[in-house]
């Protein structure tokens, strides 16, 4: 199922949650929304599912209007960041609520809502904990309970709220390529949210990055890692090694030396450069085009090493992280050049690349 | 293996210098003994003489003449009327502040709305207020004198010095006990599940019935039950709209009262001791509910 997000806006008192989103989710797929705390993500989420209102704007499931329905109407699967299981009764009881609280026209009966609660505990692989109650399962078991529970209803949409954001890492990452999996398998329209921006990557076909309210740059994963489209999105997906500098007519100037040449001929005055640590390599200082500064720390095992730089002829400027060779070896007070093979210029305007 | 001796040579030599010096540094962190001897002691000495013992001497002053004369106090006729008035009145009282307990801590743990706060200190108002100022309050309002009392005259409805005014000084009484029990255990609940099941389909009234209420089921009983003992117990607020109609609008509490200074010493402590046992029996209840909730607390 298709769903649009048109002019999206929504307040809580004087907090702006969401300003004026638009958005289209395509059928079958898989979209993460990431975003820091507060950048109106789990809002946006809620409001699709019918937790929440929108102050304006239209909600459309395949070009119905969705805002006049109910969020029992809407036959979403939810799925909450804490599970919200019913703990008062069994793993079976659970899923099979969906189907019992159907109205009786619609109910299945007692074989029938067997059958189907125990294909659903077999896709989430945890059928031998039927009998069980909530309390006596793991943080991961309970997680797969809660998407079964949300499954059952045959949901037109699954919605997943920070789905594994209370799991610790290793069971994060088992779980992440197992919704993956899973996706492919039933291919349910779904949105999930997260903070982390590996997890989007990693699992969804798309990604909208949120920040205060509105979308900042939405796209494959890809997209938004190689052409991130405004600062935000740079700093907030993957690291960034981050130079303020000044442009001169059309040329990148750091602490009086020039890097090179604008490539996107940003206005002359204050811009900051982003670049990514293994796109930026370190040159004897007496090359062109390059940063100056002093290692100050050397760390890191393995085939690569990372190096802490203070940028500036004194070393007292902004530390920036990069990448360095391990047949190279620097030393602590090394005075070296850095030279950016691929940066992108953002003006102090802040949004957008100029 | 070479661990084994060492470790046994420890167990068989306890005397060893750092034996002691452990030993020592026990003592010290510890309070002394006398004064944990003697805190416990006052403890307990308060605790008998001024609780266990005059709950005792009720029971023991309800037979003074005898078994027989302990039913036969507790068989007179006023006797029963006040029982059955003050059940009456309790399963009344108790069952209005269950469903306006259960409301009103839904409205207040589940909705945002301004004066949020004013009504949860109002909650607390009766708890604050003298019990006696309660029932005059009702007085004031539907007594003769009252504002309301001519209206109820002229169209013969007695509230006051009759049924409908000790139900109504109760349940004002009364009305913080579930209440209270409620907000803390639905604020820390939040929510989710009543969300999750709206999510799957279940209408506001399943939701009610199959989620909210089986979580904060124990929390409820255990208000019902402390309501419970205190409307059967009210004294204060009681008295001044009961108007002491004897064999009509006493309950036990005001029968014990009206026996004890007729001299009937005996019938008196006979009616009390119901109520010292229903205490009882309310706190051997009250510690399995507080089990239960315990339990239901761990998510």
């Amino acid at each position: 199922m298709k769903i649009s997000l048109v002019g999206i806006s929504k307040r809580f008192g004087n907090f702006v949650a969401l300003d004026n989103v638009d958005l289209e989710v395509r059928s079958g797929e898989l979209l993460a929304l990431l975003g820091p705390s507060g950048s109106g993500k789990t809002t946006l989420l809620r409001i699709v599912a019918g937790l929440d209102w929108p102050d304006a704007g239209e909600v459309r499931f395949d070009g119905e209007d969705a805002l006049n329905r109910t969020v029992g109407e809407r036959n979403v699967g939810f799925v909450f960041q804490h599970y919200a299981l019913f703990r008062h009764m069994t793993v079976f009881e659970n899923v099979a609520f969906g189907l019992r609280a159907r109205p009786r026209s619609y109910r299945p009966g007692e074989a029938e809502i067997r059958r189907r609660v125990g294909t659903l505990l077999d896709l989430v692989q945890l059928n031998w904990l039927a009998d069980r109650y909530p309390t006596q399962l793991s943080g991961g078991q309970r997680q797969r309970i809660a998407l079964a529970r949300a499954l059952a209803i045959e949901p037109r949409v699954l919605l997943l709220d920070e789905p594994f954001g209370s799991l610790d890492a290793k069971v994060r990452k088992d779980l992440r390529r197992w919704l993956r999996n899973l996706h492919s398998e039933i291919h349910v329209t779904s949105i999930f949210v997260t903070h982390d921006q590996e997890e989007a990557l990693e699992v969804a076909d798309r990604v909208v990055v949120m920040e205060r309210g509105r979308i900042e740059q939405a796209g494959t994963p890809q997209q938004v890692y190689d052409h991130p489209r405004t600062a935000f999105v740079h700093e907030f997906i993957g690291e960034s090694v981050v130079v303020p500098v000044l442009i001169e007519d059309g040329e990148v100037r750091f602490d009086g030396r020039s890097i090179g040449i604008d490539p996107q001929g940003s206005p002359n005055g204050a811009a900051t450069l982003f670049a990514r640590p293994f796109d930026i390599s370190i040159v004897p200082t007496s090359s062109e085009n390059t940063l100056t500064g002093v290692v100050k720390r050397v760390h890191g095992i393995g085939p690569a090493r990372r190096v802490e730089i203070a940028l500036g002829s004194e070393g007292s400027g902004t530390i920036v992280e990069v990448v360095a060779l391990r047949s190279q070896q620097w030393r602590i007070g090394d005075f070296v050049g850095l030279r950016p093979e691929q940066y992108r210029l953002f003006t102090h305007a802040g949004r957008g690349a100029t | 293996m070479t661990v084994v001796p060492m470790v046994e040579a420890e167990l068989f030599e306890p005397r060893r210098n750092t034996d002691t010096v452990v030993a020592r540094r026990l003592d010290v962190r510890e309070d002394p003994t006398w004064a944990r001897l003697s805190v416990i002691a006052v403890t307990v000495i308060f605790l008998g003489v001024f609780i266990v013992l005059p709950l005792l001497n009720v029971f023991a002053q309800a037979f003074a003449k005898g078994a027989a004369a302990y039913y036969g106090a507790l068989s007179a006729p006023d006797t029963l009327s006040a029982i059955r008035l003050t059940l009456v009145v309790a399963v009344i009282s108790v069952g209005a502040n269950a469903l306006f307990g259960l409301i009103a801590a839904w409205a207040i743990t589940k909705f945002e709305f301004r004066g949020k706060n004013l009504l949860v200190t109002l909650i607390d108002l009766p708890f604050s207020v003298s019990p006696v100022i309660a029932g005059l309050v009702f007085v004031l309002l539907f007594g003769l004198q009252g504002y309301l009392g001519p209206w109820l005259s002229d169209h013969n409805i007695k509230i006051i010095f009759a049924l409908p005014g000790i139900v109504l000084a109760t349940i004002f009484v009364t009305f913080p006990f579930v209440v209270r029990e409620l907000i803390p255990l639905m604020q820390e609940q939040g929510t989710e599940q009543e969300e999750a099941a709206l999510s799957l389909g279940a209408s506001g009234l399943r939701t009610f019935i199959r989620i909210t209420l089986p979580n904060v089921k124990w929390a409820l009983l255990y208000g019902v039950l402390l309501c419970n003992a205190r409307a059967m117990g009210e004294f204060g607020a009681v008295s001044v709209v009961s108007g002491h109609i004897r064999g009509q609008t006493n309950t036990m509490p005001l029968e014990v009262e009206a026996l004890y200074n007729g001299y009937q010493s005996a019938a008196a402590f006979a009616v009390a001791s119901l109520l010292a046992l229903l205490a009882l029996v309310t706190l051997v209840t009250k510690i399995i509910f507080e089990a239960h909730i315990a339990k239901g607390r761990t998510p």
